[in-house]
């Protein structure tokens, strides 16, 4: 249906939009690529010669480089689990009748306006304390030793705080799905004598599952480049590395930016083998 | 829609529903609540929740400190500067794809969304050294460019699922009239997509306001938005749950007000294609 | 209306500068501690004296090594002043990133000046913030480490603090001082990860027990005993005396557990002092006592020795200007002028002789074992056995920072429990000679 005319026109509307994000992703993708082959370390004068493969065997040989991937994708597993779980019980229930609705919504939805600095400081402060933190009261109030949440339980510190903020988003989407659901063949499941379950299960999900993707992909994409929240909270110990952070450790705190730029490539390549994965398996039920 | 249910269900969902969003949203409360108390109260053992002397000092204190009205103009310039340039260029681009696909359509959006997975801590160096260079450090222009570049894959595509849904024939009938591919968009496609644009703008806003990497790192004394008025209280010396209380509360309350004044908008705009 | 004012200030400020020609501004990052604070709030009569504007940048201790390190490595120009420490000064002296700011034979006039008494800094002082023999940063504060206790606890105990203890003393006095029922800790020490936290306690506590970072051919030491006596006294102590969650506290939080009362003693920062005996802040300010910090008989105590210092990177247009701030906030009038504002008590400690002979900050309580701390640090000789670096907490390479923030993340997971202090030491060995022969020591 579409002309040729209309074709090349189309073609130089995106061009604005491609060539941007082109450069965007190359100039730096390039200058990424050429430090990694170089022993680059800035306070021991800047660039001193190319080294090979040198800094790519050093990223992935060093101790901390198989468990910061492990801790990547406890993260982006854990937070991913728990926001589409708790958040399509959260939708169902925000898509029942009830008074004072848009003040519920109005609630649910606040915590994705926090920044991630802000969110971080208050749960890691006044929440996870050990010391002066209210779940270290609450614990107490019912006469439990208070957990010490940043060094016994600092992934689940950290995958709290982070779906938190993401919930109201994973919610919202959700209800949206479900609010187009047809209700009429809910009721008619359930004068069918169809359990809960079986209704959620047969006729709820499948519906939901396009909009499950869509809360898959892009907290995916956030996910993997969490910082803020481990920056403050732990800084990265007590195993809460993710490579996001092992790369900042290389590049800021000890000063090689050619082995941290190395890890930015594999970096690269570990968000590419999530997103071509993403468009195999997942990305399908856009095309629906 | 209606749907007959029984007072004591309504009541049930109810009670639910709102210790739900009570408890979901306590940490933001209990940030404004600690916000009016002075420090000894704030790390009180009890906690006092409402029957504290409420002051207003920690908020004299953080402004006495900083200039907030100048980290507030910062966010807002660079939150709504790079939300309109990202507007400009994505329209286009959505417009396209949206009206004529080809088949690498969804390849371009997918590898769009991809470019946003590249670690900023990876390419700082590379990035400052261009600001150097261009000198964009600590200018708000620079931030504009960079938070437009972040946030555009997720510009494009949310516009690019409310196009999709204006149905095409309408865009036919209007070619069939005659009309030239500006008054196409001006005319016809413009009305039909601007709930879609106010929801993505919004959406926008909200990612680029809590930026927190590049606002922190390319920026100095001039460009600096409200996530660098808060680095400076995150863990001074003595007592501070007070006034980080205060600084935080003044940080988000800007963008919460917008974003509940907005919601409906919002809402609307934050299903990216995911309801047919 | 926000536009319109900002469109008539920045008129009204073209034209005094088209005028006058004098307004300059220079830009500043510095630390959120409590003494540079006040410093921004006397910025207004620099500016008055001067007709310099001062814009800061004030940021929290991690962000702010990331900001500064990004920009002077970079030659980003972002700053004109940076406030930095003894690690980072002679290191980026040496590398050329800093405007000498004494004995600079091709930028005479650019000197401090007389009146500003380069002499009076104290030795210490002016020797950790120098490079062969340049001074590079001026000391705002300095501080060593010293032993805060309750004096009413150990009272209480049956015991007496002597002025210069051992550790063995203080780990009986801490489990005789711990009251876990009343909530109060015998000790309060610093576990948190990152090489200025929990990192620069152990390095310098481990001096004291004969250990030492490197040998002199750059290995890594933690496979040696020393180490192992340090950690295991370490976290036996604490685990026997120590607040809980100790592996998180670093200098804030042990600051805010002293001043309500639930520490029996805290090792750290001298410049503590003055907020501990702060009777504003402080639940317990009249109860306090201070010695040197511990040893075990070796010849080598465990205080260590810092300073917060303002340095100008080089390239920067306005190094006049800025030179003009530093002799301003690091000078004795500053010092007077905050005496007189706010007490003797709160002065920016640790950096100048001539406020240790001053009569009236005699009185302070905390002033002579300051400064007895401080003369007792020596960073060219901190440990029992000899080393090929110089630093007390620290060992003044560039790679230290990256290493020993990795290193005291295994050791703060030991203290939490998990992993054993053996593995610790193990991962600290391992990461220490990994990352030494990246840079090419070894």
């Amino acid at each position: 249906m579409a002309t040729q005319h209309s074709r090349s026109a189309a073609r130089l509307m995106m061009a604005p939009a491609v060539m941007l994000l082109l450069g965007w992703m190359l100039v730096p993708l390039i200058m990424t690529l050429m430090f990694s082959f170089k022993k680059y370390l800035p306070l021991r004068g800047g660039d001193l010669g190319w080294v090979g493969f040198d800094n790519y065997i050093r990223f992935v040989s060093s101790s901390s480089f198989w468990p910061s991937v492990m801790t990547t994708l406890i993260i982006v597993g854990g937070v991913l689990l728990i926001t589409l779980v708790l958040g399509t019980l959260l939708a169902l229930l925000l898509d029942q009748p009830m008074w004072g609705q848009g003040v519920v919504r109005i609630l649910v939805i606040a915590p994705f306006f926090v920044m991630p600095t802000v969110s971080a400081l208050v749960w890691k402060n006044m929440f996870m304390d050990a010391n002066y933190g209210l779940l270290s009261y609450l614990w107490e109030f019912f006469g439990a030793e208070p957990i010490q949440w940043m060094s016994q339980a600092s992934l689940t510190s950290i995958i709290t705080i982070v779906s938190w903020q993401w919930l109201p988003f994973a919610t919202l989407i959700l209800l949206t799905a479900i609010q187009s659901l047809d209700h009429e063949q809910l009721e008619a499941s359930e004068m069918d004598g169809a359990t809960t379950l079986k209704r959620f299960w047969h006729i709820v999900l499948p519906h939901l599952s396009r909009a499950i993707t869509v809360v898959l992909l892009i907290q995916t994409i956030f996910l993997l480049s969490i910082f803020a929240e481990i920056f403050v909270t732990t800084a990265g110990a007590f195993g809460s590395k993710t490579l996001t952070y092992l790369i900042f450790q290389r590049v800021l705190e000890s000063q090689n930016v050619g082995l941290g730029s190395a890890g930015g490539v594999y970096a690269i390549i570990l968000a590419n083998i999530v997103a071509i994965f993403l468009m195999r398996i997942v990305g399908q039920n856009l095309d629906k | 829609m209606a749907r007959a249910v029984s007072f004591n269900r309504k009541t049930v969902n109810t009670a639910l529903a709102w210790a739900i969003g009570l408890l979901i949203f306590f940490p933001i409360l209990w940030t404004i609540l600690t916000s009016f108390k002075t420090e000894g109260q704030a790390i009180a053992d009890p906690p006092i929740f409402l029957m504290f002397d409420w002051t207003l000092e920690n908020y004299a204190i953080v402004q006495e400190r900083s200039d907030y009205l100048k980290f507030l103009t910062n966010s807002v310039i660079i939150a709504g500067g790079s939300t309109l340039l990202g507007i400009l260029v994505a329209v286009p681009a959505a417009w396209s794809m949206a009206f004529v696909p080809s088949k690498r359509t969804k390849d371009i959006l997918l590898w769009m969304l991809s470019t946003k997975m590249l670690p900023a801590v990876g390419v700082l160096y590379p990035i400052y050294l261009i600001f150097i260079e261009l000198g964009l450090l600590d200018t708000k222009i620079g931030l504009v460019v960079v938070l437009m570049l972040i946030n555009l894959p997720i510009i494009v595509w949310m516009l690019y699922t409310y196009f999709k849904e204006i149905p095409s024939e309408i865009l036919e009938a209007a070619r069939m009239d005659g009309a030239s591919l500006r008054s196409e968009i001006l005319y016809v496609l413009t009305p039909m997509a601007i709930p879609g644009i106010a929801s993505t703008i919004l959406l926008n806003f909200i990612l680029a306001w809590n930026e927190a990497f590049w606002t922190l790192n390319l920026t100095a004394a001039q460009a600096a938005p409200l996530t660098a008025f808060i680095a400076s209280y995150s863990s001074p010396e003595g007592l501070f749950y007070a006034k980080l209380s205060a600084a935080s509360t003044m940080a988000i309350a800007p963008i919460l007000v917008l974003g509940w004044f907005s919601q409906k908008q919002l809402v609307r705009g934050l299903t990216f294609g995911a309801v047919k | 209306m926000i536009r319109k004012t900002s469109l008539g200030v920045a008129l009204a400020v073209s034209l005094a500068t088209s005028t006058a020609a004098l307004a300059e501004t220079i830009t500043i990052a510095t630390v959120n501690n409590g003494d540079m604070i006040r410093m921004q709030g006397y910025t207004d009569q620099f500016t008055q004296q001067t007709g310099i504007n001062v814009e800061w940048v004030t940021l929290e201790e991690n962000v702010l090594r990331q900001r500064v390190t990004t920009d002077i490595t970079t030659k980003g120009g972002a700053f004109d002043i940076m406030t930095i420490g003894m690690y980072e000064t002679p290191i980026w002296g040496a590398n050329g990133w800093l405007v000498p700011l004494h004995k600079n034979v091709n930028f005479n006039t650019n000197n401090l000046s007389a009146a500003y008494d380069v002499d009076d800094l104290l030795p210490a002082m002016r020797g950790g913030l120098s490079h062969e023999g340049t001074l590079y940063a001026a000391p705002f504060y300095g501080e060593s480490s010293m032993i805060m206790y309750r004096t009413d606890l150990m009272a209480k105990a049956g015991m007496s603090m002597p002025d210069a203890p051992t550790w063995e003393f203080i780990a009986k006095a801490a489990a005789a001082m711990t009251d876990r029922s009343n909530d109060i800790n015998g000790v309060c020490l610093r576990g948190k990860a990152g090489w200025g936290e929990g990192g620069a306690f152990i390095t310098a506590m481990s001096n004291s027990f004969g250990a030492r970072w490197f040998d002199m051919d750059w290995n890594a030491q933690f496979d040696t005993k020393p180490w192992a006596d340090t950690l295991n006294f370490f976290k036996n102590m604490m685990d026997a005396s120590g607040p809980k969650g100790y592996a998180t506290n670093g200098f804030n939080e042990n600051l805010s557990l002293f001043q309500q009362g639930k520490c029996g003693m805290w090792i750290d920062a001298t410049v503590a002092a003055s907020f501990v005996t702060n009777p504003k802040d402080s639940t317990v300010a009249d109860k306090v006592g201070f010695a040197l910090a511990p040893d075990t008989g070796l010849g080598k105590r465990s205080n260590w020795l810092w300073a917060w210092a303002l340095a100008i990177p080089a390239g920067t247009q306005k190094e006049k200007a800025a030179l003009q701030f530093i002799e301003w906030a690091t000078s004795k009038d500053y010092i007077e002028l905050v005496a007189a504002k706010e007490g003797w008590a709160n002065v920016p400690p640790g950096a100048r002789v001539s406020l240790y002979e001053n009569d009236n900050y005699k009185k302070v309580p905390f002033a002579q074992m300051t400064l007895d701390s401080i003369l007792s640090a020596d960073p060219n000789n901190s440990t029992v056995e000899p080393s090929p670096y110089v630093g007390i907490q620290f060992a003044a390479i560039p790679e230290f920072a990256g290493i020993a923030t990795q290193v005291s993340q295994e050791f703060s997971a030991a203290y939490a429990g998990q992993q054993s202090v053996e593995e610790a030491l193990g991962k600290a060995q391992d990461i220490t000679n990994e990352a030494m022969e990246a840079a090419g020591y070894r």
